[in-house]
């Protein structure tokens, strides 16, 4: 089947099962080089947010995920290589060399946007994590990448850690203000702020 | 299409045409002393209505399958809302996915299929069953009976009650005065059912709007008066006496669509201030401002999933008793 349409169905898919109504506050959707930042509850973030975009976006827009879970069995394979088009990044052996930072600046050049979760993994409770430093190095070599701050809620109750089967419910996604790394910021002022921005969208609701 | 459902097609669009017309032109005066945020409620009413009427129109043209599945993706969305403001544990989780997965659309195959026989008990006594066994299952015993009630609640108002209202489409209805079989009754029916819900909601809320407000029960709905009850109550069940024609009563006993349209009133009363209740507890206005951007479909059927249980049972009690009487007489 031709690839576009399955991402249009997957997109539409996922909209239906994660029943999520989609908030831009003080932004919009663009087609710019970004990075979308949000805090982690379930295995369907990534999918969902990438479904959340307007098609032009979302064709520019490539998940980061996990590569022990994603490129288990031909199923997560194939989403993940062909649909989503995912950065795969290995969490067990980091080489100093092969950094997942610089791997993520080769794969995206020019073109292409980012979906990250910067807690690392998935949080257990409805607090945002704090943020590893990855988001940093990143800005710190692409300052002119844009930084979306993104608020998932809901999602954990819907796929929760461990479980396989989701039940429909619903939620909702806020796409918050963008922001950039400020010249000279320190790492921890820089990862509070962000963290503070993907919270400030929670209170929002 | 018969004769019959044309007219009472007709009727409903003349009452909604009529309806945008006079929220149109009190729009245009501001001066006419019109409180602006009724208007607009009654606005957002309307456009809800020819909602509502454009799919029920669509999902019969169709045919009876539609119909069915039409109010099964209701129940879907609004078994959604309810457990989205109804805080379940992570040991519910298969429990929830056997209710919105596997109950809900087994109910809805059973009513498509006419099974009255199990359709009728299979949520509220397998189902009922099965909720609190696998939650007890899942191993989390924290506040048990409470989460069970609440999944049980859903899947009974959401699903089982709302379930009733294309179950109208299946029964069997007496014959046409000239003796041939009323092919059409089901649909007149559901529609005459769903259109003596909506007015009775919303002549409710009008009647509710004149000064002496005798409030029912102000801690959970002060807007809910006796006014309202009473008067919506009167209205519609003269409205349901004129619309006799419609019904499968229509062997001159006009006075049972005006009895039937006074228990559907009643039953939507009872659905409007028990929702009320749910939302007050979870500190919602709305099921719909719950999750921006959605309509709240559970604000929308509360009513209708009260009602039509009750209004099932009693036409198949008519039903049955006008069947007997024949018999012997």
């Amino acid at each position: 089947m031709d690839t576009n349409l399955t991402r249009n169905l997957l997109a539409l898919l996922a909209r239906f099962v994660s029943g999520a109504s989609v908030r831009w506050i003080d932004s919009q959707p663009d087609t710019c080089q970004r990075v979308y930042f949000a805090n982690h509850t379930s295995h369907l973030d990534a999918i969902v947010i990438w479904s959340s975009l307007p098609q032009a976006v979302r064709m520019l827009t490539r998940p980061v995920a996990a590569k022990d879970y994603w490129s288990k069995g031909p199923v997560r394979r194939y989403l993940a290589n062909q649909l989503f088009n995912a950065i795969l990044i290995d969490r067990e052996e980091i080489k100093v060399h092969q950094s997942p930072v610089d791997l993520m600046i080769r794969e995206i050049g020019h073109t292409y946007s980012l979906i990250v979760f910067p807690e690392g993994g998935r949080s257990e409770g409805r607090e945002v994590g704090e943020f590893k430093s990855g988001l940093y190095y990143l800005c710190k070599k692409r300052p002119d990448l844009e930084l979306i701050p993104v608020h998932l809620d809901n999602m954990n109750r819907i796929l929760p850690r461990g479980e396989v089967l989701p039940v429909p419910m619903l939620s909702c996604i806020s796409f918050g203000p963008p922001m950039w790394l400020e010249a000279g910021e320190m790492k921890t002022d820089f990862l509070a702020r962000a963290r503070d921005a993907v919270r400030r969208l929670k209170e929002l609701e | 299409m018969d004769p019959r459902t044309l007219w009472l097609i007709g009727t409903v669009l003349m009452l909604l045409a009529s309806a945008s017309v006079v929220v149109r032109i009190l729009k245009r005066r501001p001066e006419s002393g019109i409180d602006a945020a009724i208007l607009e409620t009654f606005h957002l009413r309307v456009r809800a209505w020819w909602i509502l009427f454009t799919i029920l129109a669509a999902a019969f043209l169709l045919g009876h399958v539609a119909t069915v599945v039409l109010f099964g993706l209701i129940s879907f969305w609004a078994l959604r809302e309810f457990i989205t403001v109804t805080p379940t544990r992570p040991g519910d989780h298969y429990t929830l996915f056997w209710v919105s997965c596997v109950f809900t659309p087994l109910q809805f195959v059973l009513v498509g299929m006419g099974y009255y026989g199990l359709y009728s008990i299979v949520i509220p006594v397998y189902a009922f069953l099965f909720i609190p066994a696998r939650i007890a299952l899942a191993g989390d015993y924290k506040r048990f009976l409470e989460r069970a009630a609440k999944i049980q609640s859903g899947l009974l108002i959401c699903v089982y009650c709302l379930s009733y209202a294309p179950a109208l489409l299946m029964l069997t209805l007496p014959p046409l005065d000239n003796g041939d079989p009323d092919t059409g009754g089901g649909v007149r029916l559901l529609f005459f059912f769903v259109l003596i819900v909506q007015l009775s909601d919303a002549l409710q809320y009008a009647w509710s709007q004149i000064p002496r407000r005798h409030v029912i029960v102000p801690t959970i709905n002060p807007t809910r008066t006796w006014e309202g009850l009473l008067g919506g109550t009167a209205s519609v069940t003269l409205i349901g006496a004129v619309l006799w024609w419609a019904t499968p009563f229509h062997g001159g006993s006009w006075w049972m669509a005006a009895l039937m349209s006074a228990v559907i009133s009643l039953m939507g009363f009872a659905g409007g201030i028990t929702m009320s209740a749910i939302k007050r507890d979870r500190g919602v206005k709305d099921y719909g401002t719950l999750v921006e951007g959605h309509g709240g479909v559970l604000d929308r059927i509360d009513s209708i999933c009260f009602a039509a249980p009750v209004f099932f049972h009693c036409t198949r009690w008519w039903l049955v008793l006008n069947h007997f009487m024949d018999r012997i007489s």
